[in-house]
């Protein structure tokens, strides 16, 4: 191994009741791509923490040795100024500030007193040069999409001088074009000498991009594998990472034919007054009792839109045409109703719109559903507790107790409890957007043993995915949607990621 | 009660352990229960005990009331992520009318010489009708609530002006609604019986059912949940809550019933405090508050009606002023062209330091109560002491910044 730009000796960090990091050891050699891939909850994030100085020097024991020199940062600054620059999954964007003004927010060109934007356009524009993005500075940057935002952000790393680039799962939010697009750009910089972290769930990205794979797993390195040869799996990689080998993620189960239609959507559009255009044209579709329907296409192709446009309409949109659930016609004026006659949808962003971070376990869990433990518009408190303790153990979500706060958990635990809030109202349809986001295999693995399971049951469920695999994996039946169309179904039997990739992009 | 005695016994040294664990677990409920115990101490010191006087202490409560409601319905207001400046006038506003409508047509054009039994309910609905124009401008019309309420604060202070303007202030005469904010429940017993002459022996009565209630409320709560087999406090450290809760109740009382017993303003305040606390914390319409506040768009699409819960909070907040008016007239037996001045400042205030967070979502009713005690123990203390008004203002001015920064420091620990 040619020179480590970076070491972390020994590094153990402790949260009351949990050591997230013990004794983790990690080395980053100059010039090189190293993937850091591990189990949500393994302490991935936490170590990235400790390096950028989020964890200041001192709240954590061991060293960390960048460009050869012993490290004390006290906060992101200290290591901003050291060269080491990190982006986060969140982007710490301003939405309504142009690009080049975010790409030097805080690290302002000042002439006197005053900012020379003369200036700072210009070195804007070289930034965004080197990231290949061709959008004018001045835009701002709620007008552009995520895969370009995302590339602004390494612009603004770039202007800093960075030498150690982190990238917390970068490709998560985006669709392949642009994740395609970062990877390409990754090895760019490589070659300009920039050192890169990658954070991701993406295995195959991994296995793509990486010179050196490190995997961590409950605060500890499982292994560090040299990924330049090409002898690495994605089975290896998920064996490191949950200590078991998953032959295969999506468990089998008999698909029962039942011809009792659920759900029946008919001639459905929607305008959307606030962007001023119609978002949702002619589309037409059915579920069937026990039945998981896949809804595939690419991302802003129209498929949430379309959940929330029959899930009580919450954003206002103007809909016209037919809904009909059980055999009877229905009119959702609010999520209220929806809920009430039976649909529950579980967002696809779980912190923005789904979850009450900053309440307990036990609170989320009951809120869609409170009149089952109230008497009179009375909570019973202990029937909240017994509750939420139920779907605690019966999702096996990890949590100290259900009076810790949701924003305390991982992510893969937060869509637990996502999913246990839906299935306290008892639904006869569940609609799924991207329900494994961004949470590691084995909490995939639960997830989807658990929609088996319920549509064993006689549930009937609705699955938003870009992942493709997960699609044909899941599904009875895959509906796939493109510019608010719905261009194409297929019995899974005739599903293939080609088949699929070609009417998304219709 | 015998998986009580299946629990091993502790220890003395456990004891204590435990006691810690249990503070320190709670700190940041407690925490204003300990300043404000700390500040009524340092005041006691200083003034060689008038402070905690039984006069002392009755006053300070009816003068703190028509705030302490005010900073009752700001902490649901600041808990959806809204704020309500209109209030302060709000309540001078309905105070006039209130006099008016009681007032003399001899004496006050437009008087009505209307009974107080029947001005009371007509200006609480007007206060909640108020509610309802705010909550229009906010939920329907999509106004940002500090623009909404800060036109309310001008429209209600011309209001206010233009219905004092000719007579300037307005004398009360109804002795019973003066009664609300000066006067005191009846007494069962005459003051001189035998035993304990002077104190209030109805205050002592009720104090006595408070204490009761409290225990078996306490106990009941504590069976419930061992027969749903969950973990409970041990039996010493319970005791030992129950002993603490009943012994500061027992103070209080005692407190009170030595300077003519409960004052109709306690009642009042007690009233609104145990039902808002009872709304917000058993309630599904409390849960739904707390939930738009800790992130609206999930409580929309968790069956949430947004819309719904700002009407209700607005109208709660507008009734809440037209008491707090009531109160403040009826403790100054008049209206005067001032009165409301500042309130909502106060109110807001007095929930911040109470804990309720300036990003919604979390604040407690009992809380803000407790921050309006504080700032009015401050008042008190530092009038007694003779203290220069300016001087109190920069007093109360750190005492409500080291609040918040208890508890923002307490909430990053916690994390």
């Amino acid at each position: 191994m040619s020179t480590p730009i970076l070491e972390m000796r020994n590094i153990t960090k402790e949260f009351p009741g949990v050591k997230a990091l013990n004794n983790v050891s990690f080395r980053v050699a100059a010039g090189e791509i190293h993937c850091l891939v591990g189990e949500n909850g393994a302490g991935k994030s936490t170590l990235m923490k400790v390096l950028s100085g989020v964890y200041p020097h001192g709240s954590y024991s061991g060293e960390i040795l960048f460009g050869g020199q012993v490290q004390t940062f006290r906060s992101i600054r200290d290591s901003e100024r050291v060269g080491i620059a990190i982006i986060y999954q969140e982007l710490a964007l301003i939405p309504e500030m142009t690009v080049y003004e975010n790409i030097f927010l805080g690290n302002e060109i000042k002439r006197g007193l005053t900012i020379d934007w003369n200036e700072t356009i210009k070195r804007a524009t070289q930034a965004l040069q080197k990231v290949r993005l061709d959008v004018n500075p001045a835009t701002k940057v709620k007008d552009l999409g995520v895969g370009k935002q995302q590339l602004i952000e390494i612009a603004k790393a770039l202007s800093r001088d960075v030498k150690l680039l982190i990238l917390d799962e970068p490709t998560s939010a985006l669709n392949e074009d642009d994740s395609e697009n970062l990877l390409r750009l990754l090895r760019e910089l490589r070659e300009h000498g920039v050192t890169c972290i990658m954070i991701s769930h993406k295995l195959k990205e991994v296995l793509a991009v990486a010179d050196t794979i490190t995997v961590l797993r409950d605060g500890q390195t499982i292994c560090t594998l040299d990924a330049r040869a090409g002898q690495v799996t994605e089975g290896m990689l998920i064996k490191h990472m949950v200590g078991r080998e998953i032959d295969n993620i999506y468990p089998r189960r008999e698909r029962r034919r039942s011809e009792e239609v659920v759900l029946e959507v008919d001639h459905w559009s929607a305008y959307d007054p606030s962007l001023g255009r119609t978002i949702l044209k002619d589309i037409s579709f059915h579920v069937k009792k026990g039945e998981i329907v896949g809804l595939a296409g690419l991302m802003g192709s129209g498929r949430t839109e379309l959940a929330l446009s029959i899930f009580g309409n919450p954003d206002g949109y103007r809909v016209n045409g037919r809904l009909t659930l059980k055999g009877r016609p229905c009119h959702f004026r609010h999520p209220q109703s929806a809920i009430a006659a039976g649909v529950a949808y579980v967002t696809e962003d779980r912190k923005g719109d789904g979850l009450i971070l900053i309440q307990d376990v036990k609170q989320n869990i009951t809120l869609a559903n409170l009149r089952e433990i109230a008497r009179r518009g009375v909570i019973n408190g202990n029937a909240e507790v017994k509750v939420a303790e139920d779907y605690r153990s019966s999702l096996n979500i990890k949590t100290p107790s259900v009076e810790q706060r949701v924003g305390n958990l991982s992510g893969g635990n937060q869509q637990k409890v996502s999913l246990g809030k839906w299935l306290f109202v008892k639904p006869d349809l569940l609609i799924l957007d991207e329900p494994t986001r961004g949470i590691d295999v084995g909490a995939k693995y639960e997830i989807y043993t658990l929609m088996t399971r319920l549509v064993e049951q006689g549930m009937s469920i609705i699955m938003i995915s870009s992942e493709l695999p997960e699609i044909l994996g899941m599904s009875d039946r895959v509906y796939i949607v493109s510019s608010g169309r719905i261009t194409g179904e297929l019995p899974i039997e005739e599903a293939t990621q080609e088949r699929i990739m070609q009417l998304a992009t219709n | 009660m015998s998986s009580v005695a299946d629990l091993p016994k502790a220890g003395a040294s456990s004891f204590v352990a435990n006691v810690q664990k249990v503070l320190q677990q709670n700190i940041r409920e407690y925490g204003m229960f300990v300043a404000l115990f700390v500040i009524m101490a340092i005041f006691t010191i200083t003034t060689n005990g008038i402070f905690i006087s039984s006069r002392n202490i009755s006053n300070l409560i009816n003068q703190t009331g028509y705030i302490a409601v005010l900073a009752v319905g700001m902490t649901l207001v600041i808990v959806i992520r809204h704020i309500d400046l209109s209030v302060g006038f709000l309540s001078g506003f309905l105070g006039a009318l209130a006099a008016i409508a009681m007032a003399d047509p001899k004496v006050i054009e437009g008087g009505l010489h209307l009974p107080a039994f029947a001005v009371i309910p007509a200006i609480l609905v007007l206060g909640v009708l108020a509610g309802l124009l705010t909550a229009f401008l906010v939920a329907n019309l999509g106004i940002p609530a500090f623009v909404a309420t800060l036109a309310g604060w001008l429209g209600y202070r011309g209001a206010l002006q233009l219905v004092t303007a000719k007579t300037g202030t307005i004398i009360i005469t109804d002795e019973a609604f003066n009664a609300l904010s000066n006067g005191f429940i009846p007494d069962i017993f005459p003051p001189d019986t035998a035993v304990l002459p002077g104190v209030h022996k109805l205050t002592l009565i009720l104090g006595a059912l408070a204490i009761i209630l409290i225990v078996v409320g306490q106990i009941n709560d504590r069976r419930k949940k061992q027969a749903y087999g969950f973990e409970v406090l041990s039996t010493d450290i319970f005791v030992l809550k129950v002993i603490f809760i009943s012994a500061l109740t027992a103070g209080i009382t005692w407190i009170m019933a030595g300077y003519n017993g409960l004052s109709w303003t306690v009642v009042i305040v007690l009233t609104v405090v145990i039902v808002y606390d009872f709304v917000t914390s058993q309630t599904v319409l409390g849960r739904h508050i707390y939930a738009v506040g800790g992130n609206p768009e999930a409580a929309q699409l968790s069956g949430v009606n947004i819309k719904t819960i700002t009407y209700v909070v607005f109208c709660s907040m507008g009734m809440l002023s037209a008491l707090s008016g009531i109160l403040y007239a009826s403790r100054f037996k008049s209206a005067t062209t001032t009165a409301g001045n500042l309130f909502e400042l106060e109110a807001i205030a007095a929930a911040f330091i109470g804990g309720v967070s300036p990003a919604g979502g979390i604040g407690k009713v009992i809380g803000s109560i407790v921050g309006a005690l504080v700032m009015g123990s401050l008042s008190s203390g530092m009038n007694l002491m003779g203290i220069d008004i300016s001087l109190q203002y920069i007093v109360k001015a750190a005492v409500l910044a080291a609040a918040v920064i208890f508890d923002v420091a307490t909430r990053r620990a916690a994390k």
